[in-house]
């Protein structure tokens, strides 16, 4: 019998974990393709998601690489304006649907199970089928542009008419691959819930529960909730185009506007369905290396459950010039600038836990904390984005995307990269070179701020987005922002160098490698065995 | 952990699923309802009326502009006879609109309005208007267009300008019709 703490609670729980079983399973994996193929283990499952976030998110990230190369001088140099739209388009679809969403379904997979202490998801089989359906999305999606009249290319958001009247032909296979992924994370979001309230070990009550099973079971809800409503917007284009209905087409007595409105109903839940599991993530790392418990754990819970309430009364924050009536403006921007509180919440909340803790900065810690910091600047031009009449300026400029990639790439990507180095060691038994690691973070550190914190000027000044050629003052500034974003996509090569590395060897990792950490994974031996928790583990 | 318990959860979490695609189509409906409803968006749900002249007010002009657009497949021109007016509320005032037909065919179009400011539509009161009907314009006809309108005096101070635009479309069904 070992004892242990869980950390997350008020009051100090005491852990009973059964004897550890080193055992290797008995009903013994099978091998090859077909391990992986027909696998219903959340821990292959899990690392399924994982390898094939990090493929996309290159895949999205050399699109990236391509738009920057274009933009880095004034004029048309390499590629035309029609395939500079489909790179923009592919780059935001891929990075939000393919990269970070199953970034986070990946993570789920692997720790939900061993931090609730269940044996393995509640739907095994339905998690296999979520996870297969993707590389089939995304293939549709990536092979649409290869077709003639190339993919899509009206923005990730695909507005009509540019999405139905002046489409390419391909659209079709961009709206089945949403509704694809639409699938596959509503299947993934149902196990999730299923699991939180069926499988965790005895005496794990809700409020028990690590802050990263809660942020990602009010994801879920979310995910249950507005993904199917994405389904809705895609099939109405699809048939606006295809079979000459007029939901959104003015000539049949539709309205364009009404897809902005469906289109963000889902899309700015979505923002926080790839912010909240960050915030888990950030709240299970500060605190093992701060070595203190979490500041305020219930209120970081009702925090993220008002941010999700929340988030589905602050839509039109993204269609303000739009021509809203006054009373509408109004609602939205007092209602989006309501979220700032809670998300105020969570970051005092860190940073309380941060106050007087005995602090050590490893590679995980490094990179939650440049999540506080970056995170909370994107937060802020979040807030000057809300000022209705500021936003007029804003609107559809580069400061817009400046602030969405503060907020998803030294957010939700950072803390992805934050969980990676957390628990390497727990999924290869490895300890992951600490060195490289750091390489990592401050090459990725440096060069994402000279990626992204100049857009703000380029946008203050008037730079549009999404347009292949610029207006010659602002050459300077794209040149630094390509310079930053060249290093940033360069920098992430160290990522892959250091996984594979752990993935091979290395120093052996313990069951519990970071001194301060606490929670039912710790208490499984490193790498964790193929089967854990078939009994389960009481928590006291 | 029993096997009920779940497939009940499954059952509950899948119809959710069903419900929010179904809700998703259910805000078409909804969205026009509420347009109607509290005028906004600029959309013109505006009948031929035939109300009482109000009182003319004097002391006041707003200024109407006319904008006008042509949807790429009607091969037509169309195009006021004055590009704005000013007017006092509650004077009625008539304007026309040339269309021409350049094509070599008879097509039918249809003007669809719409209003800037979205919370002035409803103070443009329009008598008689060819938006209320299908236009048919045989092959290279041109045709005078008229619209008769006034300008409800109870307009909020705030509104200088309305700006009216028609955009002219197609007719699909009558062309399907033709064949």
């Amino acid at each position: 019998m070992s004892e242990i703490q869980l950390k997350d609670n008020a009051d100090k729980t005491i852990l009973d974990a059964p004897a550890i079983t080193t055992h290797i399973d008995h009903h013994s994996a099978p091998h090859g393709y077909k391990r992986w193929l027909f696998s219903t283990n959340h821990k292959d499952i899990g690392t399924l998601y994982l390898w094939f976030s990090l493929t996309m998110f290159f895949i999205g990230g050399a699109m990236a690489m391509i738009i920057r190369a274009e933009l880095f001088q004034p004029g048309l140099q390499l590629i035309e304006p029609n395939f500079f739209n489909q790179m923009t388009t592919s780059h935001g679809l891929i990075m939000v649907f393919g990269a970070v969403m199953p970034a986070f379904v990946g993570l789920a997979n692997w720790m939900l199970p061993l931090m609730i202490g269940a044996p393995d998801m509640a739907l095994p089989r339905m998690n296999n089928w979520s996870f297969w359906i993707l590389p089939f999305a995304f293939s549709l999606l990536l092979l649409s542009l290869f077709t003639e009249g190339g993919g899509p290319n009206f923005g990730w958001t695909f507005y009509p008419p540019l999405s139905t009247q002046y489409s390419p032909d391909s659209t079709a296979m961009f709206v089945f691959s949403i509704h694809l992924m639409g699938i596959s994370s509503i299947m993934g979001a149902i196990n999730v819930i299923v699991t939180i309230f069926n499988m965790r070990a005895p005496g794990m009550t809700l409020m028990k529960m690590p802050m990263f099973v809660w942020t990602w079971l009010i994801t879920a809800f979310l995910l249950i909730a507005v993904m199917p409503v994405l389904a809705g917007a895609v099939t109405m284009i699809l048939t606006d185009k295809y079979f000459g209905t007029s939901f959104f087409d003015a000539a049949g007595g539709g309205d364009p506007v009404l897809f902005q409105h469906v289109f963000w109903f889902f899309g700015h839940p979505e923002v926080y369905i790839m912010i909240l599991p960050s915030f888990g993530i950030i709240s299970a790392i500060i605190p093992t290396f701060a070595r203190k418990q979490l500041f305020g754990y219930h209120s970081m819970v009702y925090a993220t459950a008002s941010i999700a309430i929340l988030s589905f009364t602050v839509w039109a924050h993204h269609m303000f010039t739009v021509g809203l009536p006054l009373a509408a403006e109004l609602f939205f921007m007092y209602c989006t600038m309501l979220i700032s509180v809670p998300t105020g919440v969570k970051i005092f909340n860190w940073i309380a836990t941060l106050w007087r803790g005995s602090i050590t900065f490893e590679v995980p810690m490094l990179f939650s904390l440049a999540f506080i910091v970056l995170f909370t600047i994107g937060g802020f031009s979040g807030l000057m984005l809300a000022i209705t009449p500021a936003d007029f300026q804003y609107h559809d400029t580069y400061f817009v995307v400046a602030h969405f990639h503060y907020v998803l790439v030294t957010g939700a990507v950072f803390s992805i990269m934050a969980a990676a180095y957390y628990w390497l060691p727990k999924w290869t038994g490895y300890m992951f070179n600490e060195k490289l690691g750091k390489w990592h973070f401050w090459c990725s550190l440096i060069s994402v701020n000279l990626l992204f914190f100049p857009m703000h000027f380029l946008g203050l000044a008037g730079m549009p987005r999404r347009i292949p050629d610029y207006a010659l003052q602002f050459a300077d500034i794209n040149k630094i922002v390509s310079i930053g974003g060249f290093l940033f996509g360069l920098s992430q090569l160290i990522f892959v160098a250091v996984v594979v590395m752990a993935v091979r060897g290395g120093k052996k990792a313990p069951a519990k490698p970071w001194e301060g950490a606490e929670g039912l994974e710790w208490t499984v031996p490193s790498p964790a065995p193929y089967h854990t928790f078939d009994t389960p583990p009481e928590v006291k | 952990m029993t096997q009920p318990k779940i497939k009940k959860q499954l059952r509950l979490l899948i119809f959710s699923v069903v419900g929010m695609f179904g809700f998703g189509f259910a805000l078409v409906p909804l969205y026009d309802v509420f347009c109607d409803i509290t005028g906004l968006n600029g959309k013109d749900y505006s009948r031929a009326t035939a109300v009482p002249m109000s009182s003319i007010d004097e002391s006041r002009t707003v200024k109407v502009e006319f904008v006008t657009y042509l949807n790429k497949k009607l091969p037509w021109q169309f195009k006021p006879e004055i590009r704005s007016i000013e007017l006092h509320p509650g004077e009625r005032y008539q304007v026309s609109f040339v269309a021409i037909n350049q094509s070599d065919q008879d097509t039918f179009g249809r003007a669809v309005p719409s209003i800037t400011p979205g919370y002035g539509a409803q103070y443009l009161v329009k008598t008689e208007c060819f938006c209320f009907q299908e236009q048919m314009l045989a092959a290279n006809e041109e045709a005078m267009m008229p619209l008769i309108f006034y300008i409800d005096p109870n307009i909020p101070a705030d509104i200088s300008t309305l700006t009216l635009a028609y955009t002219l479309f197609k007719n699909e069904p009558t062309e399907v019709a033709m064949r």
